[in-house]
């Protein structure tokens, strides 16, 4: 096998504290993204410069010479850290996010940092800056991350970067992050493992907020297992997180194994487009005409899978599903209405120059956000606003309870709820950068586990007609990725989704 | 002022700096003076990324405020973010907090001419101050300083409970009293830890509903509030009279001009869009942590005032004096340990040692005279070795020097002359150069006996004992 | 849904175009025509959601740690005309006191 198609766990067993090694892992993956990223534009910010030359220059650890690609709104110390928008070109934060430290402490290193939406701001990457369309700078041949089972396509997003340069061979593994399914749509699309931990499994110390009550780092890798790897560095108590949970983080690989006849899963008819079961009465069916006909095909062929192992399928209902987009683009966009207020030129980023204050906010704003996040920063700002605050904030955060609650109910019967990842697979570039409610639904199925804050995972699968990736979400209760692990983990031995690759 | 036709409504709100060793949500130094940006990091620098923890020393202060100003102390807390712009505020919200604040429902007890009166207070609740913007000697703009952002702050609100210029000024003074004595804050108006905006309007006298009112800012001292507040009713008294309308607004005092000015800025209606800090976690307020804060709290002024009146047999009034500033109470009962006469003590710290301190423009922080040599001085007076004057004068050389009562006395030869035969001689020769005024005594004009007495004051430059004076004078002239 | 897209622009301190204006507008009418769907909701005997942990009483200890190197860090790639000295600089303020 070539060194670049290397997981984290083919990785850890070639370095083994060899330099060589080490070097020459680093060096196909350098020429990889070389010869490949041209076509994938998965990464923004990337120079060989900033490698480490040595094994001694990284602490020991799990991770020992790993190297990993980074969502761009996390900040690295020294390291320019942009959020993909124009108005952050050239802030370098002076300290590292909690999670880089972790990974540091760990032995792993930062290998690149990859392309998003901006301000994690959409499903697709095409509202990153580094998009030529909304460049500032107006390169206007460059090019957001594109798919790379078929360059005509998106990644999918907010984190399509990370999940394409995993995709796509150029990276051992990477981080995302994921406030309404940023981390699992672009996974399901680019055919690759990704993770939404728990609300306050991860620190979000260092993570530039979006929806700080929504926003949750976590890893995309090739395998189940690589996935539990990477958490299990990146997990844990941060005291400089207020939101982070004191719970002890799980031994991820020691039940990964355990298979799935002592499971229950749930399959909740509110995510279907058909009937779940032949026997079920008409009225059940749930005619979700959202649903992607290829993508509801493998998901009932994963259920099989599940059945032929021994796990119990079981009917349940998450009756305020549909309510869900809804009371994310409310919650969410305050949230990021005031999160993203403090970039107006004053200390760091884009500043346009005029002749006072006021003139230089509304300028520099206007310059430095692109349409999706002016978009969202007005309706947060309305729904906060004085007269509106309860019949849509107030209101929003009330059907967040019955969302929550749902869960709750429904993990009286089972232990995962098992889902499409996104309605379908990946779509054209542009066919919905101007319809921003079609974009918004493609985040139907994974915005409820972030509304919840239960852990949620994307695993391939299967391939739609015209080749490509489906992915599953398994969604657990809270602080059960050890769980979902075991769950996916099962199903990919099982299968050999995850072992095909795209031909670049 | 108009005469009784209105009556004014007076409300405050009053920003208290937190003297914690760090700021309230990360742990940069929280102090004063130091160079711009200095004491910053990316939390109170509002870095993308960075996130507040909340200092348990605030939360703590906060509980013992809202306890001293017989508050409610809330069960449950959370904070919120205030959204607005401006330079000095890094995040572009300020947390604070909205409707569940640490404590409400309270008052402050104050005495105005002599009769007391209560004034609600409305709540107190943590925030987090901002920088400092600096406009002087710069062109074209202004400079940011970030140190201050992220001192932990309570606003107390009062309620619009007072009337007059006066009651603001005592409603300050007895709440600065308080938060020195719990010693949450330097309360310095100066340095800016403690800040008062102040709401003025004015209604018919009779008439319930409250009058439009304006914000008062730019208040630099207990003084510039209660002279803008009278400013602000003459004003608005005068506006109504002459039949306009007052404006809801935000006015500054001018305290060189001893005027308010409208600000006039093209300000849009603010809209702050309060919701729930999502950054921060509810906190919950057990009834044992309020109790165990309660048990440690100190006494407070009000208390210390009866005790001395109980304790030390002074005057009320004295008392009130002595207990106004902690420090000046802890020195008054350092001087009576040093064995002082806790009345003579109460007389010439309230009296004499505070004038003196008035003229010299000392404040008791500034005070290098010890509580041992002023109990010291008391002895010496009350001993009779030196006159109360002598002892004046003496108290005025204790500014500069750190020698003792006696010492100086000893050194300077203030000793008190008590030596019935050394004052004799006096006398005799006092008596001998002024016969016309002997006569006139003998001759039944008996206040010509003060001025032979001060004849011999001046001769021993006032160190004869003047009871013995009058006493031997008194004899030779009636033999 | 009625809504001044001006007064929202003041607010979020954005500068407009008149297309950008109008464009912004009908998509803030969509959206919000979408969300409003919860209005078919009976909410009026459920807690609002704030945070989905019940995590309470979070707090670090008054200590000191210096880091006193992030503002100049900060600083130091700051074009001379965002900077004075360790001072950040912004331009005239002309908003008056907030």
């Amino acid at each position: 096998m070539e060194l670049f198609k290397y997981g984290i766990k083919q990785a850890r067993e070639f370095i083994q504290a060899n330099n060589e090694h080490f070097l020459a892992l680093q060096r196909a993956l350098v020429e990889r993204a070389g010869t490949v990223d041209k076509k994938v534009n998965a990464y923004v910010s990337f120079s060989s410069s900033k490698l480490p030359t040595s094994l001694n220059q990284l602490s020991g650890g799990p991770l020992h010479g790993v190297p990993v690609s980074l969502k761009d709104n996390m900040c690295t110390d020294g390291w320019e850290t942009t959020c993909a928008s124009n108005i952050l070109q050239g802030f370098i934060p002076p300290y590292d996010a909690t999670v880089i430290s972790k990974l540091k402490d760990a032995g792993a290193y930062i290998f690149a940092k990859c392309d998003m939406d901006e301000f994690a701001f959409g499903s697709s990457c095409e509202t990153s800056c580094y998009n030529g369309r909304n460049n500032r700078k107006k390169k206007a041949n460059a090019s957001a991350t594109r798919n790379p089972w078929n360059v005509d396509y998106i990644p999918g997003g907010s984190s399509g970067g990370s999940a394409a340069c995993v995709a796509a061979d150029e990276a051992v593994c990477s981080l995302g992050s994921d406030t309404g399914g940023s981390i699992r749509q672009p996974a399901a699309l680019c055919g690759v493992v990704g993770l939404k931990p728990t609300y306050g499994r991860v620190s979000r110390y260092g993570l530039v907020a979006f929806g700080s009550s929504l926003d949750q780092i976590g890893p995309f890798t090739k395998t189940v297992y690589d996935n539990a790897l990477l958490l299990q560095v990146i997990a844990g108590h941060d005291p400089k997180d207020s939101t982070s949970a004191h719970e002890p983080v799980d031994d991820y690989l020691a039940t990964i194994n355990k298979g799935v006849k002592d499971l229950r899963i749930g399959i909740p008819k509110e995510y279907f487009r058909f009937k779940i079961r032949e026997d079920m009465p008409e009225k059940e069916l749930m005619g979700n005409e959202g649903l992607d006909y290829d993508v509801e095909l493998r998901i009932r062929e994963a259920i099989k899978v599940y059945q032929n192992l021994g796990a119990k399928i079981v009917d349940i209902s998450l009756p305020h599903t549909k309510y869900a987009v809804a009371v994310y683009y409310i919650i969410g966009t305050a949230e990021a209405s005031s999160n993203l207020a403090r970039f107006d030129g004053v200390q760091y980023g884009l500043r346009v120059y005029a002749d006072n204050l006021r003139e230089m906010y509304f300028k520099t704003r206007d310059e430095g956000f692109g349409d999706e996040a002016k978009r969202r920063i007005l309706l947060g700002t309305f729904v906060l606003s004085s007269g509106y605050y309860d019949a849509y904030y107030k209101k929003a955060q009330k059907v967040r309870t019955l969302i929550k609650q749902d869960f709750d109910n429904a993990f009286q019967q089972c232990d995962v709820i098992l889902t499409p990842t996104s309605p379908t697979p990946a779509f054209k570039i542009g066919e919905k950068l101007d319809d921003p409610i079609s974009m918004y639904l493609s985040d139907i199925f994974t915005i409820s586990a972030n509304l919840a804050g239960i852990p949620a995972l994307s695993v391939p699968c299967g391939f739609s007609k015209n080749g490509l990736p489906i992915g599953m979400q398994l969604m657990g209760k809270y602080f059960s990725e050890a769980t979902l692990f075991q769950a996916a983990h099962t199903f990919e031995s099982a299968t050999d989704h995850h072992t095909k690759r795209p031909a670049l | 002022m108009s005469t009784g036709k209105y009556e004014a409504v007076i409300g405050l709100e009053v920003h208290v700096q937190l003297n914690t060793q760090s700021k309230i949500f990360c742990s940069c130094r929280n102090r004063f003076g130091d160079r711009p940006n200095a004491n910053t990091c990316p939390v109170c620098l509002g870095l993308p990324g960075s996130l507040p923890v909340l200092n348990r020393k605030v939360l703590e202060s906060a509980i013992k405020v809202g306890l001293a100003l017989n508050c409610h102390v809330a069960e449950r807390m959370k904070f919120d973010r205030k959204n607005y712009f401006y330079p000095d505020l890094p995040k572009a919200y300020q947390i604070s907090q909205f409707d569940m604040p640490v404590s409400a429902k309270g008052y402050v007890d104050i005495m105005v001419n002599g009769e007391p009166k209560k004034i609600g207070i409305t709540r107190a609740h943590v925030e987090e101050d901002a920088g400092k913007l600096l406009h002087e000697g710069i062109k074209d703009g202004s400079n940011v300083d970030y140190n201050r952002t992220g001192t932990p702050l309570i606003e107390i609100v009062s309620e619009p409970d007072m009337r007059m210029p006066e009651e603001a000024y005592e409603y300050l003074t007895a709440l600065k009293a308080i938060l020195q004595y719990l010693e949450v804050s330097d309360c310095n108006m100066e340095e800016g830890s403690l800040r008062c905006d102040a709401n003025v309007s004015i209604r018919p006298r009779g008439q319930k509903e409250f009058g439009v009112k304006a914000e008062i800012k730019n208040l630099n001292s207990f003084k510039a509030v209660a002279r803008a507040i009278q400013y602000e009713i003459d004003r608005q008294t005068d506006s109504i009279e002459e039949g306009d309308t007052v404006v809801q607004e935000t006015r500054l005092w001018n305290d060189a001009k001893g005027v308010t000015t409208s600000m006039r800025s093209k300000e849009e209606a603010h809209d702050y869009r309060y919701f729930p800090e999502p950054d921060l976690v509810p906190f919950v307020i057990s009834r044992e942590i309020v109790s165990k804060i309660k048990a440690t709290m100190p006494e407070l002024p009000r208390e210390r005032q009866q005790r001395f009146v109980d304790t030390y047999g002074i005057t009320v009034l004295d008392a009130a004096v002595l207990t106004q500033e902690k420090r000046l109470a802890d020195f008054y009962e350092e001087t009576v340990a040093c064995g002082s006469d806790p009345k003579a003590a109460s007389n010439w710290i309230a009296n004499e040692l505070l004038g003196q301190m008035k003229q010299r423009d000392l404040t008791i922080a500034t005070l290098t005279i010890t509580p041992k040599a002023m109990a010291n001085l008391i002895q010496i007076i009350n001993k009779g070795l030196i006159s109360g004057k002598i002892g004046k004068d003496v108290l005025g050389e204790m500014f500069s020097t750190d020698k003792l009562p006696e010492e100086i006395v000893k050194a300077k030869g203030l000793l008190q002359i008590s030596d019935e035969g050394a004052i004799a001689r006096v006398i005799d020769e006092v008596i001998a150069a002024h016969q016309k005024s002997v006569d006139d005594y003998r001759a039944g004009k008996k206040n010509a006996l003060g001025f032979l007495v001060g004849q011999v004051m001046q001769k021993t430059k006032g160190k004869a004992n003047p009871a013995l004076v009058n006493k031997i004078l008194t004899t030779k002239l009636e033999a | 849904m009625k809504f001044d897209i001006e007064a929202l622009a003041q607010l979020a301190r954005i500068e407009l175009g008149h297309k950008e204006k109008e464009r912004l507008s009908g998509d803030l009418v969509n959206i919000l025509k979408y969300v409003e769907q919860i209005d078919e909701l009976k909410t009026d005997a459920i807690e609002p959601t704030s945070h989905v942990l019940a995590i309470e009483n979070v707090f670090r200890e008054d200590e000191i740690r210096e880091d006193s190197v992030s503002a100049r860090k900060v600083l130091d790639v700051l074009p001379d005309s965002s900077k004075d000295g360790s001072f950040f600089r912004v331009p005239k303020v002309i908003e008056g006191i907030e």
